[in-house]
């Protein structure tokens, strides 16, 4: 068995520098969908915990990704960002704006700065309409531009994604994936936005496209100083774009920090699972894989105590069952939530107000 | 637990190399051969020549990948061998497929329908449209067993619950009663997987089985694949468009391009030393979980259509090492040393092979 060489790689040389200005900051989000309809009785209302209270920062330049299996609230998100969905809870904040105390006109200002990239390229175009109205439609409809201003500006954006500005007068069956999905950067560009929300924006292209449309963001995001909220399930493509990850399971971050410390000494379980499971980039590479038994509960009734418990190989004993673990800082630039780390586990008995009098004397041997 | 064995249970004995799953079920037995396959497509905007001239064999226990991006023919590869290639507007026409010493393309449809799931299987990607939802498991699973191994009654049950078994669905006396959309994306990919194995095939087609699974399902998925091959000596062709597939679960891999292998061999010669620029390409820009990727390396412009391929080498217009004899010849097949054989003028001058049959016997997958 051979394992994979090592390689000391500091720095992130072909992403941009982010500056320290915070673009984006989610402060306790949560987002819960009432189900059962109809009567409730005692007002325990049955609700579906989709996002359960995450807080998360991106800051000018910067790519956050967000990882995570089906089910675990990654895209959930997405949409409570993009206004496309309430908040149950919690903050979003917008170059230091609460999003839900804005008025009209800081609304509509938010709207034209936040623009999104979704995953299917055959759907999220409109079929009826030609490249032109699409990736102009936006400045049309926020801006005073005139119809001459509008298809300069049109054609200049197809250019910026590697288009040429004849193909404004096409339909999008006239593309291929990899063009469909630069016709949908080119739209978002349009208005010239601060944050961009990649919602899975490679995983329906083939292989030698991806790394097309890859170096193109990155490449976008140097030039406009852009900031990237990228949802992926890809932990490859996540390690290549972001900065900084946050990973979900039901709901929660479980874990978060800078790129390079979470894939290269990853703490929580779950991660470690997950990136034991991903597919290796060369057949000599063969990682001990974690085998998680059972499947994602439900959100509806999660586990108590730590939702991750049932799953866990390295359950340490009554407390996971008992105690919600809490995000702490563990090592430079590196969030854990998990009872395993003492910083995440003192501050989960402080949230607890030591009303929790568990032990954390580890029962399994590893 | 099982009335029939006509496989031998060698899973505790296996040991001939090491790999993912710690050891390999290679065997010299050749169960198929494919020679020259051409499936051709009759369009309006003329014929797309989806698979032009595909050859490969697969030993017993062994895993062949088949890689390529949509439109290289590698799906259309895998109905060819199934003899399910709609006609009109498809045809299969010249080639062998020969299974078990048997040619396929020459039997009858009555006797195709017996070969067809009995001794050649497949798995296909969507799980959800491979079942369908108004029957049980019960029923689906013991549809393929009944049609191929002519029984009913509490033998057929039996046979049902062991097929269960085998693909590892916890309580299969239950389970078997539930209807497709009471399972997960996970356990109905397994049921897929116990209709596929249930007559103990010879050769499973794996037709992108875990793309729509999550990754860690997808890990649990793989591993299945290769127990149950330890098992019964399976031999699986993987198609793929994942080269991390490939480097998981494949013993040996073909690289598709405009319904051509351009490049065959040795899984870790492929990965250590790829000869034709599309391979290189292709794995070069991929991103690596392992390590911090510099800037990945991008193929410039989108693979052809089929039924307008340029004259010559169809690679040529997008590389990067293109020569003038690349506009006007197809590159023959370069023997590369070891089973790799790759299709491209940049290796002239090495040992020149006539057609693109990778040789198996004495090739350097031993490890």
């Amino acid at each position: 068995m051979v394992s994979a060489e090592k390689k000391v790689v500091t720095g992130l040389d072909h992403l941009n520098a982010p500056t320290e200005e915070i673009v984006l900051d989610i402060d306790d989000l949560k987002k819960y969908y009432p189900i059962g309809g109809g009567f409730s009785f005692l007002g325990q209302k049955q609700s579906l915990k989709a996002v359960d209270g995450i807080s998360f920062n991106i800051r000018r330049g910067e790519t956050f990704g967000l990882v995570g299996e089906s089910g675990c609230g990654k895209t959930t998100t997405a949409k409570t960002v993009l206004g496309l969905e309430k908040s149950t809870a919690g903050t979003i904040s917008f170059e230091g704006d609460d999003i839900s105390a804005m008025n009209r006109e800081g609304k509509k200002n938010f709207r034209s700065n936040v623009q999104a990239v979704f995953q299917d390229p055959w759907s999220s175009l409109n079929p009826r309409m030609r490249v032109r109205s699409i990736v102009g439609e936006p400045l049309e409809i926020a801006t005073s531009m005139t119809k001459k201003a509008i298809a300069d500006r049109v054609g200049d954006l197809l250019t910026e994604v590697g288009l040429n500005p004849y193909q404004a007068n096409l339909y999008p069956h006239e593309f291929s994936g990899g063009q469909r999905q630069r016709i949908g950067i080119a739209r978002s560009l349009s208005l010239n936005p601060e944050l961009i929300i990649l919602d899975e924006p490679v995983s329906a292209l083939d292989v030698s496209i991806r790394a097309q449309i890859m170096n193109l963001l990155v490449d976008l995001q140097k030039e406009h100083n852009l900031s990237y909220l990228l949802i992926a399930h890809n932990l490859a493509t996540v390690r290549y774009m972001c900065h900084r990850v946050g990973v979900m399971y039901l709901g929660k971050i479980v874990e978060t920090g800078e790129t390079d410390p979470l894939f290269d000494n990853a703490m929580h379980p779950y991660t470690k699972a997950l990136i034991s499971a991903a597919l290796p980039s060369h057949p000599d590479i063969v990682r001990e894989e974690i085998i998680l038994p059972g499947e994602v509960p439900s959100p509806i009734d999660p586990p108590s105590g730590c939702t991750f418990n049932p799953r866990c190989p390295m359950k340490i004993g009554d407390i996971c069952e008992q105690l919600p673990p809490k995000l702490a800082l563990e090592e430079e630039n590196h969030y854990a939530s998990c009872h395993l780390y003492p910083n995440s586990l003192e501050a989960a008995r402080a949230a607890d107000g030591g009303v929790s009098e568990v032990s954390a004397e580890p029962a399994v041997a590893e | 637990m099982a009335e029939e064995s006509t496989q031998p249970d060698v899973a505790e004995d296996v040991s001939v190399a090491s790999d993912h799953f710690g050891a390999s079920a290679i065997q010299e037995e050749i169960v198929l051969e494919v020679d020259d396959l051409r499936t051709y497509f009759a369009t309006r905007w003329g014929t797309v020549k989806a698979v032009d001239g595909v050859s490969f064999s697969l030993r017993k226990g062994e895993t062949l990948g088949i890689v390529g991006e949509s439109g290289s023919g590698k799906s259309v590869t895998s109905l060819s061998l199934m003899r399910l290639v709609q006609s009109p507007p498809g045809h299969i026409v010249g080639g062998r497929v020969v299974l078990n010493g048997r040619d396929i393309l020459q039997l009858s449809e009555g006797e195709m329908t017996k070969v067809r799931g009995g001794e050649i299987s497949m798995i296909l990607q969507d799980p959800m449209s491979a079942l369908n939802p108004v029957f049980d498991v019960e029923d689906q699973v013991g549809e393929a067993i009944a049609i191929h191994q002519q029984v009913k009654g509490k033998i057929l049950v039996n046979k049902i619950v062991h097929a269960l078994r085998q693909v590892r669905i916890p309580a299969p006396e239950m389970r078997m009663k539930d209807y497709p959309h009471q399972l997960s994306g996970g356990m109905r990919q397994r049921v897929v997987g116990a209709i596929g194995i249930s007559s103990n095939p010879s050769v499973l087609i794996a037709d992108e089985p875990t793309t729509s699974l999550d990754v860690t399902i997808q890990a649990a998925y793989l591993r299945l694949l290769r127990e149950i091959q330890a098992e019964s000596g399976l031999g699986i062709i993987f198609i793929t468009h994942d080269f991390g597939i490939v480097a998981k679960m494949c013993d040996r891999v073909g690289v598709m391009y405009a319904g051509r292998l351009v490049e065959t061999g040795d899984v870790r010669q492929i990965f250590n030393s790829p000869q034709h620029p599309y391979t290189q390409a292709l794995i070069s820009s991929v991103p690596k979980l392992e390590e911090k990727t510099e800037r990945l390396y991008s193929i410039e412009g989108q693979p052809p259509a089929l039924y307008d391929l340029p004259t010559g080498c169809s690679f040529a217009p997008r590389c990067p090492y293109v020569m003038d004899i690349c506009r006007e010849e197809f590159p023959p097949v370069f023997d590369q040393g070891g089973s790799q054989r790759a299709a491209c003028w940049q290796l002239d001058g090495g040992k020149r092979l006539e057609e693109a049959v990778p040789e198996v016997a004495g090739a350097g997958t031993g490890v």
